[in-house]
């Protein structure tokens, strides 16, 4: 058992470090550190100066863009982009569809869209929640039916989220309504802009637009837009859901959240009752870092961990929480959360109201909390 | 970066564990062993001193090992599994970390090879009653005259102290300071008595008792006992690890067997979910104690107290969720001294209370918390 990062490690972090803080904008750093939302202009921009120094796609194939990194350093390129306030790459682009696309997808889909997807000349969005299929994605019942050489497609998406910037969306549908519900699902990509996509914004607690519905009315998709076999689209929903085994608990986000809440928290960080809460949650905040250390030290296999449910788990809480306490420390200065920005209250204490109601979808998505315990009782407990 | 024990480390484990199934292969041994003095088994402490394990945190001019943290984590782990009783804290890592930080070579090569041997059995006696964690011992002073040191007062709890062949006493000194001294329990009062997990722990009465200083006389020795309670606090958490382990399985295994309206109790998820949410607890707890214990070997002191306080809060916290619970869902067999799930749950009770509670540790923190932007794993 050894603490330290090796010396190759060691550098490895001073240069990504170096880096994230010196070739991205500040303006966009100091827009994510401080909280607030990025636009579509900035996370573009933010995404095409990594790309360029190979750093957007590091756990795609190399030929594709990807670096020969270990699990570690793949958490370190992760947390030192939290800690510089890099927004990270665009996840359905980076994480989600471009790892299926080069394991599921033909060369001419490959060509033509992972260097794409790789510079974010293409937004994806994710189509695969509907109204009645959340946790339980199986059941959805967006339709693609065969026709010539297309697929028709009907049906309702809901979720999407930043929807509204997408050019593209890779899109679970039922291809086969006869066979055993998981395959008869196929996935299809879809060019936003083919007539019959709508996109619906949907308001949410925090006030924001951040997800949208999208209905498809007779959408024409061409054929080789289908990634895999029609009826593959549940195998590979699990290799897109499971293959993230890096930066499911966003450790470092949350603690430059918390370190940043004590800078602002200014005299009330004198108080014994704020400094404990603020003691106990860097040190859960502590143990989930290494947490997530030990699991990427641990198996080099590429396979995902059991542990990624762990740390799903309580980095979700450990976020809730940080978001908990600055909502407490701005206290009355919350209420002005959607006042002008001529606002006598502080900025921090302005977002805190709707970053803590945004931050409740935490234990809700990417497989709600329950479902991670689920997963843990039963693939690691065995019960 | 590397959170995986060695071969030769897992040998270790294997080793003591093997040897710890000798003796406590079930629960109903270790209850016939604390029923009756000293407490433990005193053939399995010689085939620990055999082994070497007494011996792991010394020099080999003391007469030990010189095995590292890790060496003596997985040690106290195991033994934590079993709930052994045997005062390898007390003695070894705590009575016997002060005397090889303060002793004179002579004292340390006397004691620590007699202890090492298994010949003898120290005890710490830092503590007096109402203090709460502190590096200085108000409640026993020392005395000089003509060269004869003498000690007065009252220390309790000392844990193991009833066994102790010599105890190693922290005093107030006459001129300030806190100083250590060996004392011979011929020269003490000494009452014994079991905690609420059945280990043992003395009340010592001092009453002009000779005393001979540890190392060099009259010399202020409180940073070096500050650092050996974060060493022993630290090898406390990995004990207690051991036992949450051991709750964690044992209660999945419950879960898994016991039938209630027909079916095995994991047929029922509000349990399962709360066994997953023991996991996560038992999970962060053990990168907590790997990465405290891990902290020792950089042998800066102040890291070492940082981590000590880290892994001291977050063991208290776990052994609460996970201790609690394993006796809330094994249900009423747990309520039983015959079984081992609630007796580890007294067990890390008095481990956390010995060696510093959660209020004590969230206390330190909360008043470093302006000192640092943020907490740094590596």
């Amino acid at each position: 058992m050894q603490l330290e990062l090796s010396a190759t490690d060691t550098d490895f972090r001073a240069r990504m470090r170096e880096f994230f803080t010196t070739k991205v904008p500040q303006e966009i750093r100091d827009t994510v550190l401080a909280g607030r939302h990025l636009g579509h202009d900035q996370i573009v921009e933010s995404q095409r100066i990594l790309n360029a120094e190979g750093l957007a796609v590091p756990h795609w194939p190399t030929e594709w863009g990807g670096q020969d990194w270990t699990d570690l350093q793949r958490h370190l390129w992760h947390e030192e982009m939290q800690r510089a306030g890099v927004p990270l790459p665009l996840a359905f682009n980076a994480s989600m569809i471009g790892p299926v696309i080069a394991q599921f997808g033909t060369e001419e889909q490959k060509e033509r869209f992972l260097p794409a997807t790789a510079n974010l000349d293409i937004w994806w969005s994710q189509g695969f929640s509907e109204p009645d299929a959340g946790s339980d994605l199986a059941s959805l019942r967006t339709s693609a039916v065969r026709d010539g050489d297309d697929w028709v497609v009907n049906g309702q998406k809901t979720w999407t989220t930043l929807g509204q910037y997408g050019d593209w969306i890779f899109t679970l549908v039922r291809t086969d309504p006869e066979v055993k519900k998981q395959a008869g699902i196929s996935m299809l990509l879809i060019d936003m802009t083919t007539p019959g996509v709508e996109v619906r914004p949907i308001e949410l607690i925090d006030g924001g637009h951040e997800v949208n519905e999208v209905w498809f009315s007779d959408v024409r998709v061409p054929g080789d837009l289908m990634v895999g076999e029609p009826g593959q689209g549940w195998t590979i929903a699990k290799f897109l859901l499971g293959n993230e085994r890096v930066g499911v608990a966003p450790v470092g986000a949350t603690k430059r959240a918390l370190a940043r809440l004590k800078s602002e928290a200014g005299d009330q960080l004198d108080d014994p009752l704020v400094r404990a809460r603020v003691a106990e949650l860097e040190n859960d905040l502590l143990a989930l870092e290494l947490t997530a250390l030990r699991v990427v030290a641990h198996s080099s296999d590429g396979a995902p961990h059991p542990a990624s449910s762990v740390l799903k788990l309580r980095g979700s809480e450990l976020q809730q929480a940080v978001s908990e306490l600055a909502l407490d420390l701005a206290g009355p200065a919350s209420l002005a959360a959607r006042a002008d920005d001529d606002s006598p209250q502080e900025d921090w204490a302005r977002r805190a109201a709707p970053t803590y109601l945004n931050l409740r979808k935490a234990s809700i998505y990417g497989g709600s909390n329950e479902v991670q315990r689920q997963i843990i009782s039963r693939t690691i407990l065995g019960l | 970066m590397d959170f995986t024990p060695d071969d030769e480390q897992q040998a270790l484990r294997e080793a003591v564990r093997g040897l710890l199934a000798t003796t406590y292969a079930d629960h109903d041994a270790r209850r016939r062993t604390v029923a009756e003095d000293p407490g433990f088994s005193e053939s399995l402490w010689g085939r620990l001193a055999e082994m070497g394990v007494l011996g792991l945190p010394f020099s080999e001019a003391d007469g030990g090992v010189g095995a590292g943290p890790v060496e003596i984590g997985i040690v106290c782990q195991e033994l934590g599994r079993v709930l052994a009783p045997e005062p390898y804290l007390a003695s070894v890592v705590h009575a016997g970390g002060l005397v090889a930080a303060c002793g004179t070579p002579e004292q340390k090569t006397d004691l620590l090879g007699r202890l090492a041997a298994g010949e003898i059995v120290l005890a710490a006696a830092d503590t007096s009653p109402g203090a709460r964690w502190s590096s200085a011992n108000e409640g026993v002073r020392a005395a000089v005259e003509g060269g004869a040191w003498t000690l007065t007062g009252v220390a309790n709890p000392v844990v193991a102290g009833d066994r102790a062949d010599v105890l190693v006493v922290a005093a107030a000194l006459p001129d300030g300071g806190t100083g250590l001294f060996l004392v011979s329990p011929d020269a003490v009062e000494c009452t014994g008595y079991a905690a609420a997990d059945l280990t043992r722990a003395a009340t010592v009465r001092f009453d002009a008792s000779a005393a001979t200083p540890l190392g060099e006389p009259g010399r202020d020795l409180s940073a070096s006992i500050a650092t050996i309670s974060d060493l022993t606090r630290i090898m406390g958490a990995n004990q207690a690890l051991g036992v949450m382990q051991s709750q964690v399985r044992a209660t999945t295994d419950y879960l898994r067997s016991r039938k209630q309206f027909g079916v095995t109790l994991n047929t029922f998820q509000a349990l399962t979910f709360r066994a997953a949410d023991m996991y996560v607890s038992l999970e962060m707890a053990q990168s907590m104690v790997d990465w405290a214990t891990m902290t020792i070997a950089g042998g800066d002191p102040a890291v070492v107290a940082d981590a000590a306080d880290r892994v001291g809060l977050t063991i208290a916290r776990t052994g609460r969720h996970v201790g609690q619970e394993a006796i809330q869902l094994h249900g009423g067999i747990a309520m039983t001294a015959e079984y081992a799930v609630g007796v580890g749950t007294a067990h890390v009770e008095v481990l956390g209370q010995w060696l510093g509670n959660g209020g004590h540790h969230l206390g330190r923190l909360a008043a470093r918390v302006a000192d640092h932007e943020m907490v740094e794993a590596v």
